[in-house]
């Protein structure tokens, strides 16, 4: 890696930087301060730049970079994750899109509340959504250090910890100055982006086999060293049942969590009405099932073109396929064409991991501000008792989010924090999508159901993460000098999500709390026709 | 609220459901900290009475019947359908790799065409859902927005009647809607009632003329 090639991928990522900060200071020029500005960004996007956002909020770099990695490492298994994230669309446009828009106002606690008591279940689903941001966070924040630090070629721990405090700072300024419409611009650029990288290298892949699939997956078969094993799966999560469980827990995971991701929910509140939010999912799926399938031709590209050696060489996680696919498919290291194909993909992936940040960030200082701020502060009247308004407030918990990843990124760095993500969605699956379905779906559901389901996922859904290989009695784990792990799976979906939904039945039919009719019939017309809503 | 964030890319003005905005929440709610309930508990329960007389009027309604069915008869076995097939490739893939590893046509196997089937039946079930949505659901439901928000403005101009009359112009109101949205369905999709059209007309001059 020359030092032309790595200024150039400097240069690159400067310009993403000051594009992203040109979006923000011309989004923050138009706000109002109103808090239907700042988490739902006026409420006037269109379906297709909602939908452009959503693809743009849900393609991390762990996708792009991870899912093509796996796949050139392990062949089929990595397809599998492709697969879960895309059918996890149909819950949440089936399910969840159109009646969360026309019910709710900006988090998922307002969809929940408006059947119930308030303070205990707007606490609840506050709590739960954050830690469901901040786990997702944490993940972003040290895959992007160790990212940046292998695009940039260096090893070094500084590179790493300067990576982290840098994307922390930039989604602090991103989301506490410009708000939803920041985001939303940022998210759009980024998608547009990403799907023009994989467009690209696609089509260069497909054309160095002539358009044929078949001899693409032929030569991955031969060069991956496993043969024709490497198109059938089983090479990651064949063998010890506990890994086979281990991945159907995942699969569930991935699934249901998408419905409950909280940055997921609050960017259907961008668009006018409920009609709206149907439509920008629609266009979420094409790009997103688009982008998969181009994915999964990388994948098996970057096996067939490099081989999985040179692949695993490079980095043991498989993270760093696509940018190597990208130098290969360019003309090589020593051409021009391959270090500047390089370059741009290590941008564009940047370009990824700040969008992606930036939409979580905001979610979770909306949680913050809109739920927990507003129900330990209120006693009756507006937002915030201290003078501060609500969006002030919000802003704050921005930066009070993003110091908190920065930190705990610093600290996870040299952790492996695969399993990160994998637990984000568990949680979001297990807490965040029982309540939910319960709210707009059941009649009889109370404010204990409501309660017990969001503590009845998420306790156990950590719980049963602490008692894991991954955080003792393992080689890999975080104290691997411990040993507490009693729970056999690193994901905790298969028992957590039923756990959850359970004790939101529980809850329910033990509590003495009749279901309030009228609330119940208001928030069921509101949420199929439309009435009422924002 | 009132301007557009893109105009290069453009609104769809033409679309009805665009007008739908302006019916604004907040008439009838609480200032955002304070959501539902809280505001108007304190200013008058007869009030609340006659909001969720509307509510539950709606709810009985023929119309609001229809539509919840048409909903919930597509979503509920189409979601059982696509999870149990998702969980079934999933399991499959765990538990028999070798069924999933057959060649079928060359060096394509089981398990990439199931897998290449996830996607297609992926993107089938969505232009389904929509057209499906489209057809059968939008119309209805849009009517019935309008006359909702219609008979819950009699309620808060008539301020200080009883919620009992309010209950009764909304059964009336309701009744009276629910015939001919029902038997638009049966095919005669013409003339637009005039009483669901002109319910927002500020709403909708207000919007005239934005991008």
């Amino acid at each position: 890696m020359s030092g032309d090639h790595q200024t150039l991928t400097l240069l690159l990522f400067s310009a993403v930087i000051a594009v992203t900060l040109g979006i923000t200071s011309w989004a923050s020029r138009r706000r109002h301060g109103s808090p239907e500005e700042f988490y739902a960004g006026g409420r006037l996007f269109s379906p297709m730049e909602n939908g452009f956002a959503i693809a743009g909020d849900y393609m991390s770099a762990a996708s792009f970079l991870g899912i093509s990695g796996l796949i050139a490492l392990f062949g089929y298994d990595g397809m599998l994750y492709a697969v879960g994230f895309l059918v996890a669309w149909l819950v949440v446009l089936f399910l969840v899109a159109e009646l969360v828009r026309n019910c709710g106002r900006f988090t998922l606690a307002d969809v929940v509340t408006a059947r119930m008591r308030e303070r205990p279940v707007r606490i609840a689903s506050g709590i739960s959504s954050v830690t469901v941001s901040v786990l997702y966070l944490v993940a972003q924040m040290v895959g992007a250090g160790s990212l940046v630090a292998l695009l940039l070629g260096g090893e070094s721990g500084q590179a790493r910890s300067w990576t982290v405090i840098g994307v922390g700072a930039l989604m602090v300024v991103y989301v506490s100055c410009g708000g939803m419409r920041a985001t939303t611009w940022i998210q759009i650029v980024k998608a547009v982006l990403l799907l023009g990288g994989a467009l690209t290298l696609t089509v260069l892949v497909l054309m160095r086999f002539g358009g044929d699939l078949g001899a693409l997956l032929n030569s991955a078969a031969e060069r991956s060293g496993h043969g024709r094993d490497f198109l059938a799966p089983g090479l990651r999560y064949g063998g010890e049942w506990t890994h086979r469980l281990d991945f159907i827990s995942l699969g569930l995971a991935l699934v249901l969590g998408t419905a409950g991701l909280p940055h997921i929910l609050s960017r259907f509140y961008t668009v006018p009405t409920a009609r709206a939010a149907r439509r920008s999912v629609v266009w979420s799926i094409g790009l997103i099932g688009v982008f998969y399938l181009m994915t999964i031709v990388l994948g098996f590209g970057a096996a067939a073109l490099l081989g999985s050696n040179a692949v695993r060489e490079s980095d043991p996680a498989g993270n760093t396929a696509v940018p190597l696919l990208s130098l290969e498919l360019g003309g090589g290291a020593h051409s021009t064409g391959g270090p500047v194909l390089f370059a741009v993909v290590a941008a564009v992936a940047f370009a990824t991991i700040l969008a992606v940040v930036a939409g979580i960030t905001l979610a979770s200082s909306a949680s913050v501000a809109h739920d927990l701020y507003a129900s330990f502060s209120r006693r009756g009247g507006r937002a915030g008792g201290g003078g501060l308004s609500e969006v002030g407030v919000a802003r704050i918990a921005a930066v009070g989010v993003g110091v908190a990843a920065i930190g705990l990124g610093l600290l996870a760095q040299q952790l492996n924090v695969a399993f990160l993500v994998g637990l984000a969605f568990a949680v979001a699956a297990a807490a965040n999508l029982p309540v939910l379905l319960y709210a707009l779906f059941w009649r009889r559901f109370t404010t204990r159901g409501a309660v017990w389901s969001v503590y009845g996922g998420l306790v156990p859904a950590i719980a049963l993460v602490v008692l894991s290989p991954v955080v003792s009695g393992a080689p890999g784990a975080l104290f691997p000098e411990l040993d507490f792990a009693v729970f056999p799976l690193e994901n905790p979906g298969v028992v957590a999500i039923p756990l959850g939904f359970l004790a939101g039945w529980l809850g329910t039919v033990t509590s003495r709390e009749e279901a309030d009719d009228a609330k119940h019939a208001e928030a069921e017309v509101r949420s199929l026709t439309g009435a009422g809503a924002v | 609220m009132i301007f557009c964030v893109c105009p290069s890319l453009g609104m769809r003005t033409e679309d009805p459901w665009y007008d739908a905005l302006a019916s604004g929440w907040g008439d009838q709610d609480a200032p955002p900290a304070a959501p539902h309930s809280a505001d108007r508990r304190g200013k008058s329960g007869e009030l609340r009475d006659a909001h969720a007389a509307v509510y539950l009027t709606v709810q009985r309604s023929a119309a609001f019947q229809q539509v919840r069915r048409r909903y919930r008869r597509f979503v509920l076995p189409a979601t059982a359908a696509f999870l149990v097939w998702y969980l079934a490739y999933v399991v499959t893939a765990t538990v028999a790799p070798d069924l999933m590893a057959r060649p079928v046509v060359g060096v394509f196997n089981v398990a990439m065409a199931a897998g290449l089937a996830q996607f297609a039946s992926t993107f089938l079930l969505t232009w389904a859902y929509v057209r499906h949505a489209r057809l059968r659901r939008d119309k209805l439901a849009l009517e019935l927005r309008w006359e909702t928000q219609d008979m819950a403005r009699v309620r808060t101009a008539g301020g200080g009647r009883s919620a009992a009359q309010a209950s009764h112009d909304a059964q009336a109101s309701a009744a009276s809607s629910a015939g001919p949205a029902v038997s638009r369905d049966g095919g005669s999709r013409n003339s637009p009632r005039a009483g669901a059209r002109t319910n927002a007309p500020a709403a909708r001059t207000a919007w005239e003329g934005t991008p």
